[in-house]
């Protein structure tokens, strides 16, 4: 599998996973 | 005045540096590198190499420290709560703190050193040139992604965007 960091598409995609699962955990802990 | 200072001061501060250290970043990430790739063929890299690139990196990992710094002294009192997530409130900016920590950790232990032996700054040898170019790359590289959570923590944990995203 190659890494998605290789690519500027991989790595903005990325990180647009990572906002949305830190979003996520950060709301349920708020509620 | 304590107020204007910690809070008003240093939050345009922290917003300068940041924006230098990000720009920078981006900068790197979408026009350096890819240009290099493109300038290596036609022999016009060391111009990049020579004059550009040492003095991006100059203000990239100083506006770096200044942004983290700005970044502290605004959670004043707050930082353990934020860091170690001890109260509820802190709980985006803390996120969005340890994503910014990571990134500086990144910068001045990962990328900094590895480009003094990719720029000739550092005596190396042309494997060590090799390692350091991709471990500088993929550091960067992870920088930029956790730079689009980190904004996104840094700008929801106040104001009316923290009501629109956290309620």
């Amino acid at each position: 599998m190659k890494n998605p960091l290789d690519s500027l598409w991989g790595t903005v995609i990325s990180g647009l996973i990572l906002t949305l699962i830190l979003y996520n955990v950060v709301k349920f802990a708020l509620h | 005045m304590g107020d204007f200072i910690q809070l008003g001061l240093g939050r345009w501060l922290h917003i300068l540096a940041g924006i230098m250290w990000i720009g920078l970043l981006y900068y790197f990430n979408f026009v350096q590198v890819p240009a290099l790739g493109e300038a290596a063929k036609d022999g016009t890299a060391p111009g990049i190499t020579k004059h550009v690139a040492p003095r991006a990196l100059f203000y990239f990992r100083w506006a770096a420290l200044v942004t983290w710094l700005a970044g502290a002294m605004m959670l004043g009192g707050h930082f353990l709560d934020a860091f170690l997530f001890l109260k509820q409130a802190y709980y985006p900016i803390g996120t969005g703190a340890w994503l910014g920590t990571i990134m500086l950790f990144n910068v001045w232990v990962l990328i900094w050193p590895n480009q003094q032996k990719i720029l000739g700054m550092k005596p190396a040898t042309d494997e060590e040139k090799a390692k350091a170019r991709r471990i500088a790359f993929l550091a960067s590289r992870t920088n930029t992604m956790l730079s689009i959570p980190m904004i996104f923590f840094m700008v929801a944990s106040g104001g009316i965007f923290r009501t629109a995203m956290f309620g």
